[in-house]
């Protein structure tokens, strides 16, 4: 019997420059849950996922995922992963039916059953009726619906999703939760950064928080809550962070 | 796993062949900047046609598998969407090979386009029909490769066309297109023997005109082949450089 964990990291790092971008930090992922990877702004989120999906290589530490090892294995690994990215990366030019069969190919998804796929995505999704839209036409909630798209085109095990619903209105957010929340049920593990807090409270089964590259603290929001004495993940993530000191020298310059 | 990595080079290929090389101003460079340049050599000199013509034919698949190659990867790193193929379950070879088919593909169009040109228009006939498409394929590859490597090098699309032009110009007149190398000054000749289109040239001519100008087409092809691999690899260096940074 494999694993309970399907991502395993050890001592990761990245530097750029010399600095330090991710600092040895060390976390498990139990298959089928969603993990959720807080932190401010540049506490290096989104280089911790980089590193996982194999779009940079660490500087040091090593991170094996399904058991094979992102150093090592990585062609492998991306087989098994989805990767929603923070930015745009489909085909402005494309159809979305056009960028979903590419992707498709690129994970070499045989014919027939990309062509299933597809059809299952754009009705999951409520893509089809604009199908032959080119993505450059879209609105930016229906770009994040495409792009998650072409992240499970090849059924992935595991998907990560950077900061999925940044800069999407109310209901097209709520829409994507609601998304998340179907994959967990389908048996696929989740890894999500988000600065949206009470997002990670809604979905996460546990978080990690990051801080200036070096994680402090990963649990379930719960005992998160009752470690630090707080109502909510919010209050949890502030007193963990350190931001309190931060927030209130802010209100108090405010005041005058 | 061999299959598969030929596969999605094939598929980035043909996807860029859509999206970026049958665009007007790749057409453009591969076939109107050969011909206005015949146009000019032909007016003032019409009987030397066929010494010509293998330099314009080199010249088309120079410019034909370099114009958009050198841009197309800084083009898809500054829109994300090189993220997308870097994320797909293949090599960094994988990749680039597909980028590089893809302008083999279109130079060897457009110089095939430019080849049968000259045979129906300028009354050129042909020494080795078979020898001289295959020569064509792997000068293609060599200046499709030449240009990815340009591409993986430069962060700035002007920045690519810059760098590609401070080669491809020079290399018209250093490597027997308009004149031949020999009758080059012999300071020169050193310089022509580093750049490939020499070596393209005098290869294309031996197919068409059944004789060469410098170098032996065996030692061409030898070169050719040693360029492609250089400039394929150092490509997959640089590019791997710059993940790593």
């Amino acid at each position: 019997m494999g694993s309970d964990f399907i991502i395993e990291v050890s001592e990761l790092t990245k530097f750029y420059r010399g600095f330090p971008a991710v600092n040895h930090i060390n976390f498990k992922v139990k298959r089928g849950e969603i993990f959720g990877f807080l932190g401010p702004n540049g506490a290096g989120k989104t280089t911790t996922i980089k590193m996982l999906t194999g779009l940079i290589q660490p500087t040091e530490g090593t991170a094996t995922i399904q058991g094979k090892d992102i150093r090592t294995q990585i062609v492998e690994i991306k087989k098994t992963i989805g990767v929603v990215t923070e930015d745009s990366n489909l085909y402005d030019e494309l159809s979305i039916l056009d960028n979903l069969q590419f992707v498709g190919q690129l994970y070499g998804v045989p014919q027939s059953d990309r062509e299933k796929r597809i059809g299952e995505l754009l009705k999951r999704f409520e893509l089809e009726p604009k199908r032959d839209a080119k993505f450059a036409t879209l609105s930016k909630g229906m770009k994040r619906k495409v792009i998650i798209a072409a992240a499970l085109i090849h059924s992935p095990r595991i998907v990560f999703l950077d900061e999925p619903t940044t800069g999407l209105d109310v209901l097209s957010a709520r829409i994507l939760r609601a998304m998340i929340k179907e994959l967990k049920a389908l048996g696929v593990t989740i890894f999500l950064t988000t600065h949206y807090i009470e997002e990670a409270e809604q979905l996460c089964d546990r978080v990690a928080i990051l801080v200036n590259g070096t994680i402090k603290t990963v649990d379930t929001p719960r005992n998160l809550l009752i470690a630090t004495n707080t109502k909510n993940l919010e209050e949890a993530f502030i007193e963990i962070t350190g931001l309190k000191e931060e927030i209130m020298l802010v209100e108090k310059e405010r005041k005058r | 796993m061999f299959k598969e990595e030929v596969k999605g080079s094939l598929f980035i290929a043909l996807k860029d062949l859509k999206m970026y090389y049958f665009k007007p101003p790749n057409l453009s460079w591969g076939i109107m900047f050969p011909i206005v340049m015949a146009l000019a050599f032909i007016l003032r000199n019409p009987s030397g046609v066929k010494d010509l013509a293998s330099g314009l034919i080199a010249m088309s698949i120079l410019f034909a598998a370099t114009s958009a190659e050198a841009i197309v990867i800084v083009f898809e790193r500054r829109t994300k969407t090189f993220e997308r193929l870097l994320l797909a379950p293949l090599s960094l070879q994988a990749i680039l090979f597909g980028k590089v088919i893809g302008g083999v593909i279109f130079g060897f169009l457009m110089s095939s386009i430019f080849l049968v040109g000259t045979v129906i228009f300028l009354g050129v006939s042909l020494s080795n029909t078979v020898f001289l498409l295959a020569s064509l394929v792997l000068s293609a590859f060599v200046f499709s490769a030449f240009g990815t490597l340009i591409s993986v090098a430069v962060k700035e699309i002007f920045d690519a066309t810059t760098l590609a032009n401070f080669f491809r110009f020079p290399m018209i007149f250093l490597c027997g297109i308009f004149i031949p190398v020999s009758a080059l000054p012999s300071f020169l000749h050193p310089l022509a023997y580093v750049l490939p289109l020499t070596y393209s040239v005098d290869l294309i001519r031996f197919f068409i005109t059944g004789s060469y100008d410098m170098v032996h087409p065996a030692v061409c092809v030898v070169v050719l082949i040693f360029y492609s691999i250089v400039l394929f690899y150092l490509s997959v260096w640089v590019l791997k450089r710059r993940i790593e940074q």
